[in-house]
């Protein structure tokens, strides 16, 4: 291995440094003067709220993005990474939030569509058994001739992990790899992680999940508003003192569950009654569910993605077409009425992708903010729109959360977190009767999840429903007052979160146990 | 902070909006008559001198002028008939089509109706041709928004069914009798020819014309259909999970745009033919895609590109007579003029960094 000439610049035995990195965006500095140095066989977190720079230190080492000014060492020698191939030239990977699997190739297609040294004419039996070398070593454990659409998103995981190892990447950067996992999907990937780590893999994990950095990261590095607060090794680190790290001050990661569910009227906000539906393509179908919301409570919607959940959310806000069944809102039949009325009667709807689901990318946050009330803004029929009411209901929205944007940019340069804050605001303005929230505080940091959980249990107290969908156990533990398990479409588990625990879940959540005798599936 | 203001600043006077578009579209002519102007050399001729005339007689002279006019009127509607579904993500290449029915229908009412006064039967034809656009706009978004059929490829099939429609009526029923020996209608009333201004060719339809591109800007602008047809276009998931009614925007915006380009082929016939004929129309409504195209949809880009198009095919006659090219040369010049905005991009943004 050759070392630098210049000590100064790059740290001797670094697989990769990175030194000075910043890169401006037109509104934000979002790296400054940023230090990173990784060695073989670590795990190494990058650690910090959103819009800290995270993912754009990351996008500069994967070559998505050109740093303004900074250098990269390679083993001590300068690199300069123009693209993805450049960094993958240097045996660096990238598994992103977002799968970027085939669904219609098996895996072993998929792994072979990636490596660059495919032959023309390739043998998939070689591939096949390179797949096997690799995941029996390190417990990655796939059929190579499986279809990708047929994996859960844990295994999808594993195939993109299992594609870079066979690409040779000796450097594996993972972009918030548990957020989408079970409790015990997270626990195996970490153990794979360790194995890997201990032959000499090196791994950069982004994340704002305290547990998984304490969990498997050897070192762990902060950033904060763009630039490196500290980096520390783990047997340094503490929840509080990583908290104190990220934020300026130090604050409670304590929820307090505030009172029991409001005076449960008699009449329900929403009421599901053997709701079917026909999912088309990858989609999941739902299967007769029953489902009740009263004012004043939170159900809790768990269950591993692709499971029904987002389905069951389309349902109610009526984006997806009942087969059978009914859906009554505020004791009226609603099951074929048009999302505009749904959303009219009191309804709103946080998905769980709010670039994608809720916000038109190219058009200015005060904009988006009018999207879903548009019949309120419009003046002299609608030949007018009132912008001045606009700014002001923007305004008060994101106030009450401490949120605050410039209205006159476009939505897509806000940061993912950013924009669910913008979001959120929007949907819990003009006090919302119920309210869908899916993959709430995905994206989210530490400070806001809380405002935005606190926002539910005020909306709660207001006496609104709250539909919570999540993954995140923890969470719904937290907030709801009922929790339902979906699997398969089905309502597989129906609880109160006092009367069962986090495994009996996630057992239920990913069909390991059959449905049992916990569902009563009315409360009252 | 000082390199944050400064960011803004400069983003700020890129956006100084109507200079910033006329510089733009000047960039671009510049250069696609620069690459023009070689290809002219190589060919043998004088390039500045075939540029020189090219202007000179379309611009230069009253009469060339009007001409130039005259045969942005229908651009000016065709383009608007591709732009205002472009804003709700529809793909309109069938403002052809569109055009024809729209020139069936209201010559249908002129030859209808030849006794009535200019003040009924006009505005008569006009909601004729209105009508005729946007019924054959109304097939294939009917099929889309179903889910059905993609829009792309039957508003294009549609523009050959369209002149053929036309056809069997020029050729059969409506077919004047006697001199002709070209098909056509019979002249249409005096009352049914828009009026014309100045002694030139140019007609009302120049007036309505400009009223709807005004309109087209403002509804985009100002209003909530705008903001919604935006909303339609920019994210249509988001837009329906938003309460908006898309399908119905996705009807209306196509079918409206059919409507006015249904107004083309009305102004057409009564303000320059005074007749129907069959194949009158030189592609007006595929020039109006590339208008479109050309423009991005923003109004002032419409009225300057039907504006410099319209002058572009004016002066290629000017070309033919006096440089004995032949008329073919100006899709050369239309063909650099979209590979110049289609290398934009990249062109704008080396200035930038």
């Amino acid at each position: 291995m050759k070392l630098s000439s210049d000590p100064g610049l790059s740290s001797k035995n670094a697989l990769i440094s990175m030194r000075g990195i910043s890169k401006q965006f037109p509104t934000v500095l979002a790296n400054d003067r940023v230090d990173l140095d990784i060695y073989p066989g670590e795990i190494h977190a990058l650690l910090g709220e959103n819009g800290a720079g995270k993912s754009t230190l990351m996008k500069i080492l994967y070559g998505f993005y050109r740093a303004d000014a900074g250098k990269i060492f390679f083993h001590g020698e300068p690199v300069s990474i123009r693209s993805p191939q450049d960094a993958r030239h240097i045996q660096i990977g990238m598994v992103f939030q977002n799968l970027n699997l085939i669904p219609a190739m098996t895996i072993a297609e998929n792994i072979a569509l990636f490596l660059q040294d495919l032959p023309p004419v390739y043998q998939p039996q070689k591939i096949h058994e390179r797949i096997e070398h690799f995941s029996k070593q390190y417990g990655l454990e796939v059929n190579p001739q499986d279809l990708v659409s047929q994996l859960s998103i844990g295994e999808q995981q594993k195939v993109e992990i299992l594609k870079l190892l066979l690409s040779n990447a000796r450097l594996l950067i993972l972009d918030e790899p548990t957020r989408v996992l079970a409790p015990h999907e997270i626990e195996s990937l970490f153990r794979i992680l360790d194995n890997l780590r201990n032959d000499g893999y090196s791994f950069i994990l982004i994340t704002h999940k305290m547990k998984d950095v304490l969990r498997c990261a050897d070192r762990i590095t902060v950033l904060r508003s763009g630039w490196v607060v500290e980096t520390l090794c783990a047997e340094e680190a503490t929840e509080e003192r990583l908290i104190a790290l990220m934020f300026d001050k130090e604050i409670s990661t304590h929820i307090i569950r505030q009172g029991q569910a409001g005076a449960l009227s008699s009449q329900p906000l929403l009421e599901l009654k053997g709701v079917s539906t026909r999912g088309e393509g990858a989609a999941t179908s739902l299967n007769s569910i029953d489902l009740v919301i009263f004012p004043g409570e939170i159900v809790g919607i768990a269950g591993v993605s692709g499971n029904g959940q987002k389905e069951l959310g389309d349902v109610v806000l009526g984006m997806e077409r009942i087969v059978t069944g009914h859906k009554l809102l505020f004791g009226r039949d609603c099951t074929h009425r048009s999302i505009a009325d749904i959303r009219k009667a009191g309804v709103s709807f946080i998905p769980e992708n709010p670039l994608s689901m809720a916000t038109v990318p190219f058009m200015t946050v005060l904009e988006n903010m009018a999207l879903t009330n548009t019949w309120r803004y419009a003046r002299y029929g609608g030949l007018r729109v009132d912008w001045q009411a606009v700014r002001l209901d923007m305004e008060t929205a994101l106030g009450k959360f401490g949120f605050s944007f410039s209205p006159y940019i476009m939505a897509r340069s806000l940061s993912g977190g950013n924009l669910q804050r913008l979001i959120i605001a929007r949907e819990m303005a003009h006090n919302p009767k119920l309210i869908i929230a899916s993959y709430l505080t995905s994206g989210l940091d530490v400070q806001s999840v809380m405002v935005a959980r606190q926002a539910l249990q005020q909306a709660r107290r207001d006496g609104a429903g709250v539909l919570l969908i999540s993954e995140d156990l923890e969470e719904l533990f937290a907030l709801s007052d009922r929790l339902i398990v979906l699997y398969g479409g089905k309502v597989v588990g129906h609880f109160k979160p006092a009367e069962t625990d986090s495994y009996t879940v996630g057992h239920l959540m990913t069909g390991s146990k059959a449905q049992d005798d916990n569902i009563d599936s009315n409360p009252k | 902070m000082t390199i944050l203001t400064q960011t803004r600043n400069k983003i700020s006077l890129l956006n100084g909006k109507p200079v910033r578009v006329l510089l733009r579209y000047l960039v671009i002519f510049g250069v696609a008559f620069v690459l023009f102007g070689v290809i002219l050399w190589l060919a043998g001729k004088h390039p500045i001198e075939a540029i020189r005339d090219m202007l000179v007689y379309t611009l230069g002279t009253p009469a060339g002028l009007s001409e130039v006019i005259v045969k942005m009127i229908p651009l000016l509607f065709t383009s608007i008939a591709v732009a205002l579904p472009a804003r709700v993500g529809l793909i309109n290449v069938g403002a052809e089509g569109q055009l024809y029915i729209g020139a069936m229908f209201a010559a249908g009412t002129a030859l209808a109706f030849p006794q009535l006064p200019a003040w009924i039967l006009l505005p008569m034809m006009v909601a004729a041709g209105l009508a005729g656009g946007a019924i054959w706009a109304f097939i294939p978004v009917f099929l889309r928004a179903r889910g059905l059929v993609n829009e792309t490829i039957t508003t294009l099939l549609m523009n050959y069914v369209a002149p053929t429609i036309v056809s069997f009526f020029v050729y059969g029923p409506w077919r004047a009798r006697g001199t002709a020996s070209a098909p056509q209608t019979v002249d249409f009333a005096e009352a049914a020819r828009l009026p014309s201004f100045f002694d030139t060719r140019i007609h009302l339809g120049l007036v309505i014309g400009l009223v709807i591109l005004a309109a087209y800007w403002y509804v985009m602008k100002y209003t909530r259909w705008g903001l919604e047809m935006r909303a339609v276009g920019g994210n249509q998931q988001a837009a329906r999970r938003n309460g908006i009614r898309w399908t119905t925007y996705l009807i209306l915006a196509m079918c409206v745009g059919g409507a006015i380009a249904g107004l083309a082929g009305m102004s057409e016939i009564s303000g320059i033919h005074g007749r129907l004929r069959p194949n009158f129309s030189p592609g007006f409504g595929f020039t109006g895609f590339l208008i479109n195209w050309l423009s991005n949809g923003d109004p002032i880009g419409i009225l300057l590109m039907s504006f410099v198009i319209a002058m572009i095919t004016s002066g290629g006659d000017i070309l033919q007579l006096k440089q004995g090219l032949p008329f073919a040369v100006l899709n050369i010049l239309l063909a650099i003029t979209l590979f110049v905005v289609l290398a934009k991009p990249t062109l704008f943004e080396r200035k930038k960094a």
